[in-house]
């Protein structure tokens, strides 16, 4: 079947599985778009405000989903405008493959009109990327694009391609759907290690997102229930477990739990699985685990010894390699070692309750309890999202979606929406603050046009809570940049653009405003006027260890 | 801290020095000296990279620079057990009345005089790095006009078999 490089694209989407891709027009990918329109009862392409928004909705559809989010931009501002999109989704190991036009193949090089080198610009936050030379080679890169985004860590691939390549012809050679692969897991140490949890006194388990990307919560549950190991997760593993699961410690790290931090203090053996010692947890990486022998499991060879050396480290998938080591270990007891870390948990910050006003913790939990347990939520960054990742009542692996290791501000949005196409069925949540919203508000024109009726619950504090929190903390209550005074009227804002909004100043007229929204069939804002002093707390300053922690 | 030698078998496309290159310096690993060659097969280009680092940094650079797609074969090189070779070519002033003794020192290196000029001869030697660091020191107190030194290229003794990814 002779086909232009243009259906060719969209031929090879379709061998792959994908129905839902998401973008923005522009002159290097008109003939994208020309194919797209064609093959529109197939494929459902969301176009959002800005790149950047359908870059982050490109991520958000994989981290609801598991599958491979697709972005298709143009060239030049709107390659270079998917940028932060692309290094969140690498940073947090999300599968991406993102595809940009660029100028003809004879212009490349020429400082043409809307040319840019993205190949260059996103080698360091892609796994791999592709210029695409010859309309013979695309159909190939793109399946080799699958199959890398997919494949062990998984992460963003971009495919660059020239607008003459798009219109050129060549045979279509239909293929089946890439199965990713994974190496193979190193076992050969499996045995000693289950020896070694068999025989601690005081074992500990540190989990983050690859347990979930793994899709090993069964196994991890076992282990946990088997051996008797309390547990505690990073921010990309929230809800593998859940919230109210014996031996759940909840959050590690900076924002983590005491009692979390406390036991990954005295462990005598910790288990670190799917995770990679980020320096949000290893706070101080001489101390952290210091009283323990640490075994680290990771499909990533790269990242074992990168901050912290391991004494034991098994590289491999983690449902596989748990699966084996599941096969050498005992049931144990741990009583007094649990005994002491309830007493550990008596010291776990609690915030108080009030009726007349809102605090952050009473936004999360009512909010939770309108929308449920099953609902989808989705985070920008800053104080609201660690108040979220804290006191949310996680029980689904795949239903919190929030920007980790890059920490991008105006990620919640996009990735709302983009949650909110994979999941048409599920309350779609997305917790941001007056700072995070200001940066990709815009999107919220996406969520009317195609009715999205993605919740956004901001937490109102009219200041940049993180900064200033630290800033209070440790600049000697200097609040530069932080206090912007901005005069947004939000539900102005939500109304002029087609949605609704509320202004709720209490957990009662919260929760009223979250029985509208839940019933809603296009997006509706909430705004919560919450306290400028409110803390993130607890709180272990970057550097020290838990014996520093701030509580208030 | 030690100086290493790592070599890259590579996939022979525009754009994979570059990846190497960049991945170096985001990770912040520094490069002594690299050299990139075609090689006996069409679609692999070779890379030789000399670096200095303690041990635990040599490994992370050798699993970050596993981790390129392009990237079909990384070991490094043990120097006992290996070849490894520079070249350096100097440009000295014949205008010197140690020339002899200047030439003396050159023979001993078994370095060549490859040109000679007006006023001028280039000696060009190909050793290990820290043979050529030796030479430029016995011959530093003459007059170079301008030396030109290339990365190191390394080939490991005896018989091995490569497996590539």
């Amino acid at each position: 079947m002779i086909l232009n490089g243009s259906e060719i694209l969209v031929n090879v989407l379709l061998e792959q599985g994908v129905d839902t891709v998401f973008g923005y027009p522009g002159g290097a990918v008109l003939n994208i778009y020309d194919a797209l329109y064609k093959y529109s009862d197939k494929i459902h392409h969301y176009m959002t405000a800005h790149e950047q928004g359908a870059a982050h909705a490109a991520d958000g559809y994989a981290r609801a989903t598991g599958k491979t989010g697709v972005v298709i931009a143009t060239s030049g501002p709107g390659a270079t405008n998917l940028v932060t999109g692309i290094a969140t989704a690498y940073m947090d190991s999300v599968p991406m493959v993102a595809i940009t036009g660029n100028v003809p193949t004879q212009l490349i090089g020429c400082d043409s009109f809307q040319e840019v080198y993205i190949a260059g610009i996103t080698m360091p936050i892609t796994k791999h990327n592709f210029v695409v030379r010859k309309v013979e080679e695309l159909a190939d890169i793109v399946r080799e694009a699958f199959k890398i985004a997919a494949s062990g860590r998984p992460g963003p691939v971009l495919i660059d391609i020239p607008k003459d390549i798009t219109a050129d012809k060549t045979t279509y050679v239909p293929a089946e759907k890439v199965v990713p692969q994974n190496p193979r897991p190193r076992l050969k140490n499996i045995e000693e290690i289950a020896g070694l949890i068999n025989r601690a006194e005081r074992p500990f388990i540190y989990f983050g997102g690859g347990v979930r990307i793994s899709g090993a919560g069964e196994e991890l549950r076992e282990l946990i229930m088997r051996a008797d190991i309390p547990a505690a997760h990073t921010l990309m593993a929230a809800g593998v477990l859940g919230y109210n699961e014996k031996n759940n410690l909840g959050l590690i790290g900076m924002h983590g739990c005491y009692s979390a931090n406390a036991a990954a203090n005295r462990a005598d053996i910790m288990l670190a699985i799917g995770t990679r010692f980020s320096d949000r947890v290893a706070l101080n990486t001489e101390k952290f685990g210091h009283n323990s022998r640490i075994v680290h499991i990771d499909i990533d060879p790269s990242e074992i010894n990168k901050i912290i050396v391991a004494d034991y480290s098994i590289t491999g998938d983690v449902k596989e390699v748990l699966t084996e080591l599941l096969k050498y270990i005992k049931p144990r007891k741990h009583d007094d070692w649990t005994a002491q870390i309830a007493k550990w948990k008596r010291d776990d910050y609690m915030p108080e309750d009030r009726e007349d006003i809102l605090r952050p913790h009473q936004v999360i939990d009512t909010t939770c309890r309108i929308a449920g347990e099953d609902a989808i939520y989705v985070t920008d960054v800053g104080q609201h999202q660690l108040w979220a990742a804290q006191y949310l009542r996680h029980v689904k692996p795949r239903n919190f979606l929030t920007s980790g290791g890059l920490g991008t501000m105006g990620y919640g949005y996009g990735a709302a929406l983009g949650a909110q196409t994979a999941c048409p069925d599920k309350t779609v949540v997305h917790f941001t603050s007056d700072g995070s919203l200001h940066m990709n508000m815009n999107e919220l024109c996406t969520a009317v046009s195609y009715k999205l009726p993605v919740i956004t619950v901001i937490l109102n504090n009219a200041v940049l809570g993180m900064v200033r929190q630290w800033q209070g903390v440790f600049y000697d209550r200097r609040f530069s940049s932080s206090e912007p005074e901005r005069k947004t009227d939000y539900v102005a804002v939500a109304r002029a653009f087609g949605g609704e909004g509320y202004v709720c100043e209490t957990p009662a007229e919260l929760e009223e405003a979250m029985k509208k929204a839940v019933k809603a069939d296009g997006p509706v804002w909430i705004d919560c006027r919450i306290d400028r002093e409110e803390k993130v707390l607890p709180m272990i300053p970057s550097g020290q260890t838990v014996h520093d922690t701030i509580f208030k | 801290m030690r100086k290493q030698c790592m070599v890259l078998l590579v996939e022979n496309n525009a754009g994979v020095l570059a990846r190497v290159s960049s991945l170096f310096m985001q990770r912040g690993f520094n490069i002594d000296s690299l050299t990139v060659s075609s090689t006996d097969s069409p679609n692999i280009s070779r890379i030789t990279v000399m670096t200095t680092g303690d041990n635990r940094t040599f490994s992370q650079i050798m699993k970050q620079t596993s981790k390129l797609v392009e990237a079909k074969m990384i070991f490094s090189v043990e120097p006992e057990f290996s070849l490894i070779r520079e070249i350096l070519m100097v440009k000295f002033s014949s205008d010197t009345e140690e020339l002899e003794e200047l030439k003396k020192i050159i023979e001993r290196f078994g370095a060549h005089i490859i040109d000679m000029s007006y006023g001028c001869f280039v000696a060009e030697l190909t050793e290990s790095p820290q043979r050529v660091d030796d030479f430029l020191e016995a011959v530093k107190s003459y007059r170079m006009i301008e030396i030109c030194r290339s990365g190191a290229i390394a080939l490991e003794r005896g018989l091995i078999d490569y497996e590539l990814n």
